[in-house]
């Protein structure tokens, strides 16, 4: 919170103070979202590296979950004339007119993390974004790669019912084990993407199937819902991670500690680093006028045991996870 | 006997065993139970360990609604008080941890009561202020993130035994007794009863309504802090964004089901703690069953229509009435 507020007036200082950029030097606004959740303080601390890196003039408006802010925020940032918006749209609709405001003024606008209505499509450069479908398929390939042939009866905890991103990683996983006879999902039910209710789901799961005996594997849309079920299984007396496979979704660091006490299998990134690949086409747009795809997609990379957990935790705890 | 369970209790009793049944169809294993690592294990020992924070919620709010009040801040107090406890684990002993979160509560407990006994305001507009601004309290604590920690008196609280109970089940347990003890031990339930039935006939009549209503505030608070302090020792971390979430309406729905009216007046303890394990059982058993997640929510309020339309005073004249017209056609 305090964080925030240091946010919200150093983009008001930064927006006050304008200076003219550097010759050269690329100016970018991004008007993010808030500070929401772990993963989205994750993904501001990384765009600010990202930017220091390609030494860009990086400019951060919080919107505080608003998007009257945002729309504020753009504007301002047409008024400056900056060379690119980032835009984290919180709502996927009423975005037409200020990004017309930007097409017009000949600014280019990049979304992160998140799409926006199709009416709209023609309104923005790119969008870089993960798809989630693709996150539980890479999830679901790495279980059938190291069940290999045997019979295994997996339990699933999803996301919040009816959020978009529940939705797709449970079609992607669904997908990807399909191919698979052995694999089967015995049982499935929402753990609402929390610790308390991911363990309270998972204690239900393992009375269910005799003591936890008959679970080979569990699959959790996200990797807080596993945390909690990593303790449910140890209170039962099972051992995750060796008797139980785990792969979840997020990659956010307590999972990471998890992985280096061997009580974790795997584990999905939602890379929070979506600015990155943004800049890098920003960048040419810019310098060779390359349009980029509409939709960049970023990487789901898939970690392991074997990619040294307790680096990454060090790595990652400092990020704002 | 009677004194404890009054003869209004028998509906959720009733109810309790009509949804302990239904678990059982769902889930033969619902009833076994084992000793694992020198504490019981099964569902039983789930519904009971699981519906604990709510169990401890109902026993301030029972005490606030009986007083014709109620609290909406209490999952958000429950945020406050885990996130302290959180922070505070590693570093500082368990009493120093207990006495900060729980003070927390109090603190709580008292801004609301002072919102309503003292300054006039409506109960349900002035505990949604802090039912907001908790929240916000929580993460400024947390600083958005989950607070993780390992110091193992504070996670013993939330997953030790005693005597094979689950350390959070039998803090319930206690409270409830102390609570008992204090307010049926002495005149207070009455003067409770008495105020939230008539304040003005019953501050005419001598009782100090304003110091009641600030007492049961701080009462309700302390209880959501204790509540967090478990929820935030069980999951070892405090997690501000999820912590206590829509519990308060479980918390209220729990006492109603216990038969105590909004419109305060008499009140029972023990049917308030019956009521959050009916809610618990229900959601143990959603859980077992196997059905689709989708199913949850309209299961659940089904069951609750059917538990309060079993106490509904009118529904149960028009059975007799029924009864005495086939009666008549006989």
């Amino acid at each position: 919170m305090i964080l925030k507020a240091l946010f919200a007036a150093s983009a008001t200082a930064a927006l006050l103070l304008a200076l003219p950029a550097n010759a050269g030097q690329l100016t970018i606004g991004f008007s993010q979202i808030g500070s929401e959740s772990g993963w989205r303080a994750a993904e501001t601390s990384v765009s600010k590296q990202e930017a220091a890196k390609r030494k860009v003039n990086f400019k951060i408006a919080d919107a505080q979950q608003k998007q009257e802010n945002q729309i504020k925020a753009i504007r301002s940032f047409i008024a400056q004339n900056v060379d690119a918006i980032f835009l984290a749209p919180v709502v996927s609709t009423g975005w037409d007119s200020v990004l017309k405001e930007a097409k017009e003024a000949k600014i280019p606008v990049v979304l992160l993390d998140r799409d926006i209505d199709p009416s709209g499509k023609e309104l923005y450069l790119t969008a870089v974004t993960s798809d989630s479908v693709h996150e539980g398929e890479v999830a679901g390939d790495w279980l059938a790669k190291t069940v290999g042939s045997k019979p295994c009866n997996i339990v699933e905890l999803q996301g919040t019912v009816g959020a978009s991103v529940a939705t797709n990683r449970k079609k992607g996983f669904d997908t990807a084990i399909a191919k698979h006879a052995n694999l089967k999902v015995v049982r499935s039910q929402t753990g609402d993407f929390t610790r308390a209710k991911g363990k309270e789901v998972m204690e239900s799961f393992i009375k269910a199937e005799g003591g936890g005996k008959s679970i080979c594997a569990v699959y959790a849309h996200n990797d807080d819902m596993m945390v909690g079920a990593i303790q449910a299984m140890k209170e039962a007396g099972l051992k995750p991670g060796k008797e139980i496979l785990t792969v979840s979704i997020d990659a956010v660091p307590d999972i990471f500690k998890a992985m280096a006490a061997g009580e974790a299998n795997a584990t999905v990134e939602l890379t929070p680093n979506m600015a990155g690949p943004a800049l890098d086409a920003v960048a040419a747009f810019k310098e060779k006028g390359t349009v980029p795809p509409k939709w960049i997609q970023t990487e789901s990379r898939l970690y392991t045991a074997a990619d040294d957990p307790q680096k990454i935790y060090d790595s990652k705890k400092g990020l704002g996870y | 006997m009677t004194a404890l369970l009054p003869r209004r209790g028998l509906a959720q009793i009733l109810a309790l065993i009509v949804i302990l049944a239904a678990d059982r169809m769902v889930s033969p294993q619902f009833f076994d139970l084992r000793l694992q690592d020198g504490r019981l294990f099964g569902s039983l020992i789930d519904v009971l360990n699981r519906g604990t924070p709510v169990a401890l919620l109902s026993l301030g709010m029972v005490l606030v609604i009986a007083m014709r009040g109620i609290d909406l801040s209490v999952g958000a107090v429950m945020a406050i008080s885990g996130a302290i406890a959180a922070s505070l684990a590693d570093g500082h002993s368990l009493p120093v941890v207990l006495v900060a979160a729980l003070g927390a509560g109090l603190v709580c407990g008292l801004w609301n009561g002072f919102l309503v006994a003292v300054l006039g305001m409506q109960p349900i507009v002035a505990t949604l202020i802090l039912m907001v601004a908790g929240r916000g309290v929580a993460q400024l604590i947390t600083e958005g993130r989950i607070v993780t920690f390992s110091s193992p008196d504070l996670v013993w609280l939330g997953n030790g035994a005693i005597l094979g109970l689950p350390v959070p089940v039998a803090i319930a347990l206690g409270m409830l007794i102390l609570t008992g003890a204090v307010v049926r031990g002495s005149a207070l339930g009455l003067l409770i009863e008495a105020t939230g039935g008539n304040a003005r006939a019953s501050e005419l009549a001598g009782v100090g309504t304003r110091a009641m209503i600030l007492a049961v505030y701080v009462w309700c608070g302390i209880c959501a802090a204790l509540a967090g302090v478990i929820a935030a020792a069980d999951i070892m971390g405090a997690d501000a964004n999820n912590a206590g979430l829509w519990l308060e309406l479980d918390a209220i729905l729990a006492v109603v089901i216990g038969g105590t009216s909004l419109f305060g007046g008499r009140f029972s303890l023990v049917l308030a703690v019956l009521g959050a394990l009916i809610i618990q059982t229900m959601n143990t058993g959603i859980l077992l069953s196997g059905y689709p997640p989708e199913f949850n929510l309209l299961v659940k309020a089904v069951v609750v229509l059917a538990v309060l339309l079993l106490q509904s005073p009118k529904l149960s004249g028009l059975a007799g009435i029924a009864a005495r017209l086939r009666r008549a056609k006989a």
